[in-house]
């Protein structure tokens, strides 16, 4: 077998693959990893989302991967960028656990759940639909993203390797 | 990250020393609970991107057992208590003579064992850390996981991330019989606490 080419995505990272590359990032728990895919030209994206909202940020130098409502449209720019075209996008999440079971606790450690509001949300304004996703539960996961098939390959420690 | 660009070389050795006082208690905790002697590394205090500091333990993917509670009062922040598998298995052994087995996972007695003994050491630390500032610090519950670095120190790096790509944390080192036994304290202050911090032990920033 060839040895494929893996893209690595950090944690507030984002990145695009093609020519059968594929993209990988470890250890989502509260992030979630989301991926766009253009079936047609094999056009793979994935962003490592940390935070639901941009609003909160009060940093000098903004990183748009970061937050959902910044990271979906630039990964959506530079997939448009590489060729891909919107109307065939389809979105894949996985991650947003919540990690801990605090109790006394709301929103500030309800981080998971409402990474993936956002992301969902974010998504349907933009028209993209959501295929697949495998998010909450309270574990760990990493995923590969391959850019030949679309296929979102999710490994946790409780539950193994599982495809979607 | 401008906040922590500015601190100077003796502002960390401050921060040393807080790692140096709470840890060197909790220690002491351990060594009592185990009826053994602890070593403790020299803290290090280190401003890392997020991408490294599950390094710290052995990378993003390794499976590690994490006790994480929430420092509440005038110094807020996160704390963990990270230990490998086998560290933690050898605890269960020696502490509580429980007879554990090898298989994969662990019982809810278990879990509930380690996450009391992580209570108790976050509790001598943050009381030394306490009586050494003046300020209150107290621990929340603590809520326990066994599973991959990146994703539960990911939990503790929130507030971080609405300011930058990096934490501050104040990292110190068990070892017990030379390395038999490994774990981890990771205490990172949320951002606002470290001007509180310095000021409480008499270091001022202009």
């Amino acid at each position: 077998m060839i040895q494929q080419n893996l893209v690595k995505v950090g944690m507030a990272d984002l990145n695009i693959a093609t020519d059968g590359a594929i993209l990988k990032t470890t250890g989502l728990g509260s992030c979630v990893g989301l991926t766009l895919y253009d079936p047609i030209r094999k056009i793979a994206g994935m962003a490592h989302v940390m935070l639901p909202s941009s609003d909160i940020a009060r940093e000098t130098k903004m990183n748009l991967a970061k937050y959902a409502d910044t990271a979906i449209p630039e990964l959506l720019d530079r997939m448009i960028a590489a060729g891909a075209y919107v109307e065939r996008l389809k979105a894949k999440m996985a991650g947003g656990a919540q990690m801990f079971a605090m109790s006394g606790h709301t929103d500030s450690l309800r981080i998971g759940p409402r990474n993936v509001e956002s992301c969902t949300e974010m998504l349907r304004r933009l028209n993209i639909p959501v295929i697949s996703q495998d998010t909450g539960g309270s574990f760990g996961r990493t995923i590969e993203f391959d850019s030949t098939s679309g296929m979102l390959s999710i490994r946790s420690v409780q539950f193994g390797t599982k495809e979607i | 990250m401008s906040l922590f660009s500015r601190f100077e070389a003796f502002e960390m050795d401050v921060l040393k020393e807080v790692g140096n006082i709470g840890a060197g208690n909790a220690a002491t905790a351990l060594s009592r609970l185990l009826d053994k002697p602890v070593d403790m590394a020299v803290p290090k205090v280190s401003l890392l991107p997020f991408e490294e500091i599950a390094e710290r333990v052995g990378g993003s993917e390794q499976i590690v057992l994490a006790v994480f509670l929430r420092v509440e009062g005038e110094a807020p922040g996160n704390m963990f208590f990270i230990i490998e598998e086998a560290s933690a298995r050898r605890i269960l052994r020696q502490l509580l003579s429980m007879n554990i087995a090898e298989q994969e996972g662990y019982s809810e007695m278990e879990l509930s064992a380690l996450c009391e003994i992580g209570n108790i050491l976050a509790g001598s630390y943050l009381s030394s850390l306490a009586d050494f500032t003046h300020l209150t610090m107290a621990p929340s519950v603590p809520a326990i996981a066994v599973d991959m670095a990146g994703a539960v120190l990911s939990y503790g790096l929130m507030q971080y991330g609405e300011m930058g790509d990096s934490a501050l944390l104040i990292e110190t080192t068990f070892l017990e019989d030379c390395q038999s036994l490994e774990g981890h304290f990771f205490l990172i202050p949320d951002p606002e606490s470290f001007e509180k911090i310095f000021r409480a032990l008499g270091v001022v920033s202009e």
